[in-house]
């Protein structure tokens, strides 16, 4: 079994090189995805061996590139989109909830649009504006995408894979300030008997709270596991892995055991996922709750400049803060 | 200004095919009046028969000259700034200093300015201060000031939303009935060749067509959007695009900053004169990276980069000057030393340059703010003030 250590990024870029070995169909989009391998370099490499033909520079233009991939989709091809940043998914947004979400619904299922939207989210990197925000709830808000998360190296190589091969159109959301982080990596498991693209899971057992989070928030909420550990208490960090559809069987059967439960974002709060999450997590354990599920998540304010973004990230302390908070309910 | 003129020899090229090369070489449709050399070239015929010739006084000669280096000096001293720390990002203009003077300086005190990220020298041409787009590369503001005091809009990172900006703030010109004469406003669009791919900047063409909008689409071609070259956003001549919209467009010598001048300033005067809009595609090359994050040996020979040294917009107008006799060693020396004293100065107010204090944050979402953001932020400075007195 060849299990190596690889960063996140090259997780990705290994699961993209083995979707297209495996599907001739598979062709990847975007802006400087060829000789540039992206901003990223997450396709470092894939023109170079695939050709220009599967790994296509496109015109800059997002909308044109998703619009383009409807109809590659609907001539059978299965496209990865790369758009460069969050900040500039909103050229396409017309196309991606107007025309991907809704192609399966009218047609009665006779059109596929088995695409995959990939994004890199989220903040941590010191950038300017429009290169650090978490769009997710918009799309996780529209019938008929389905939106996922990776956390780690290994989730990111096998995800991307099931996200190609799955016939809905996923959006596919990368944690880009953990793009760097490295862990092992199985890659000779097959697909097949992979953990579900769907499922949810739990990263850390712990009796005490329940903290629900995804993406670049999995590790801030581990780290503030360890940190609580210190103090005697015991977190369970469930890792939701999939915005849309949630999963949230695990975090319920979590949130009877521990009656706390905490979810944490870097999104603003106001009609985040946690919100969401918040309102079934209540329905489910009502009698099991001893405060109510509190929301860690970034403030329903424009994402701020880079010399403040620390203040506006949730991290350890405010994650420890609300863990306290439902202690002391 | 004949602009009806036939201008024969332009229009028999125009129709003919072309190839991938006329497009990489600028072709013979450039509007030049400052070759490569330094050699002045007296008036140069645009596409539509337009005669540029440009008349300047030694002073004003020098000026150019000295705007060039200043420009460029200062974009270095904020990329060494970036390479130490000091600031999170920077995108150089180098190379392009010519087209954003020359276009920089047509501009009129009225006229109004919509640039993207990179037009810190056409920014310096409005007499305003180079520091005031640093605190969007440090990271200590978004890049705010007021569009209208300085008659320069705020940088816009989205590519090409701008220029719909720029055409409806034309619109709004032309409403206020500010067109029409010798002094009226015109307004001018900066976008990259990049750009011209997004449906907003199509869009732009669109509306500014058809409401007759004095705007200046002016399209700094400087062979790539990032690492994706020309070829990858178009077929023909970037200038010709126009035709289609139903105005006039014009190539013109990116690194002429006469050039460059003549063909700005007649289109915005055009433009105050209520003739509409056009296009000016300013044939460039952008010597340096895309930005700082950029490594441009990914996907560029050094060849290309040194041929384009060739063509170097200063040192074109350094060797006009002195075969002129218009300036001479001591005027270059004294420019020199101008541009050193700014760019220390520059330095030593970034590097002065607070951060904001966190709970600033909260602050501008909404002209007259909201209860759920004052709870906020009275909900983080609590929590702020939780940790005073701790080790964190
Ligand atoms: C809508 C949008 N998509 C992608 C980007 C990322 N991006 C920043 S600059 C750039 C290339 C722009 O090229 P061009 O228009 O030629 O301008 P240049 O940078 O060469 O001046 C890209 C793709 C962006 N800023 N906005
Ligand atoms: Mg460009």
């Amino acid at each position: 079994m060849a299990t190596e250590t690889l960063t996140l990024g090259k997780a990705l870029n290994t699961g993209l090189r083995k979707a297209l070995e495996n599907d001739p169909k598979v062709v990847i989009m975007g802006e400087d995805v060829g000789k540039l391998g992206g901003v990223f370099r997450i396709t470092d490499g894939l023109q170079k061996d695939f050709g220009d033909q599967r790994v296509i520079d496109t015109p800059l233009a997002e909308s044109g590139i998703i619009g383009t991939a409807v109809g590659l989709s609907i001539r059978g091809f299965r496209p990865v989109c790369e758009i460069q940043f969050d900040g500039f998914v909103y050229p396409a947004y017309d196309q991606i909830v107007s025309q991907v979400a809704k192609m399966h619904y009218r047609s009665q299922g006779k059109v596929r649009i088995p695409m995959v939207i990939r994004i890199p989210y989220g903040g941590g990197i010191g950038a300017v504006e429009h290169h650090s925000e978490s769009p997710e709830a918009y799309f996780a808000h529209t019938a008929g995408l389905k939106v996922v998360t990776c956390a780690n190296p290994q989730d990111a190589y096998v995800m991307v894979q099931q996200a190609i091969a799955s016939d809905d159109p996923v959006v596919f959301l990368e944690p880009k300030r953990r793009y760097w982080e490295k862990g092992p990596v199985d890659l000779d498991a097959p697909l097949s008997a992979a953990y579900p693209l769907h499922a949810s899971r739990v990263v850390r057992a712990g009796t005490d709270a329940t903290v629900l989070a995804y993406g670049p928030m999995v590790r801030t909420c581990l780290d503030a596991a360890t940190a609580a550990a210190e103090d005697g208490r015991e977190l369970e960090v469930i890792d939701l892995r999939s915005l849309s559809p949630l999963d949230l069987g695990p975090a319920y059967e979590s949130v009877r055991r521990t009656g706390r439960c905490v979810v944490v974002h870097e999104a603003p709060g106001n009609l985040g996922l946690g919100s969401e999450i918040a309102a079934r997590v209540t329905e489910e354990c009502f009698y099991s709750l001893e405060s109510p599920v509190l929301r860690v998540t970034g403030y329903d304010t424009p994402y701020p400049a880079a010399r403040v973004e620390e203040e506006y990230l949730p991290d350890l302390d405010r994650v420890l803060d609300a863990v306290d908070r439902t202690f002391g309910w | 200004m004949a602009k009806g003129d036939p201008g024969v020899t332009t229009r028999g090229r125009r129709a003919a095919p072309r190839s991938k090369r006329a497009t990489r070489t600028g072709g013979p449709e450039l509007v030049q009046l400052l070759t490569p050399e330094g050699e002045r070239i007296e008036s140069a015929v645009g596409p539509d028969g337009t005669d540029y010739r440009v008349d300047f006084t030694d002073e004003e000669y020098r000026g150019l000259y000295r705007d060039l280096v200043l420009v460029r000096k200062l974009d270095a001293e904020a990329t060494a700034l970036q390479r130490q720390g000091e600031l999170g990002l920077w995108a150089s203009l180098l190379g392009q200093e010519a087209a954003q003077v020359g276009s920089g300086r047509a501009l009129r005190t009225q006229d109004m300015a919509f640039p993207t990220y990179r037009e810190h020298g056409v920014l310096y041409c409005r007499g305003i201060d180079p520091i005031m787009p640093l605190g969007l590369f440090r990271g200590v503001d978004q890049g705010g000031w007021d569009p209208n005091e300085f008659k320069f809009n705020m940088y816009t990172i989205v590519i090409g939303a701008q220029t719909l900006h720029a055409t409806g703030y034309a619109m709004g010109v032309h409403m206020d009935g500010k067109t029409g004469t010798d002094d009226g406003e015109a307004v001018i669009a900066y976008f990259g060749d990049g750009a011209t791919s997004q449906g907003d900047v199509n869009e732009a063409f669109v509306w500014a067509s058809v409401f007759n909008a004095p705007l200046v689409f002016f399209c700094q071609n400087n062979q790539y959007a990032i690492s994706e070259p020309l070829e990858r956003q178009t077929r023909v001549p970037l200038y010709q695009r126009a035709n289609g919209f139903g105005f006039p467009g014009v190539r013109v010598d990116g690194n002429d900053v006469l050039a460059s001048y003549a063909v700005t300033r007649h289109a915005l005067d055009n433009a105050r004169l209520g003739q509409g809009p056009s296009l000016i595609e300013a044939y460039t090359y952008r010597m340096g990276a895309h930005t700082t994050s950029d490594d441009p040996t990914r996907y560029r020979i050094a060849s290309e980069v040194e041929a384009w040294q060739a063509k170097d917009p200063i040192a074109r107008m350094k060797a006009f000057l002195t075969k002129q006799q218009i300036a001479d060693e001591s005027f270059f020396a004294v420019v020199d030393e101008q541009a050193r004293a700014e760019s220390v100065h520059l330095r030593e107010r970034v590097l002065a340059m607070p951060d904001p204090a966190p709970v600033t944050m909260f602050d501008h979402v909404y002209p007259h703010g909201s209860p759920e953001l004052d709870a906020q932020r009275a909900q983080f400075t609590t929590y702020l003030e939780s940790f005073e007195g701790s080790a964190h």
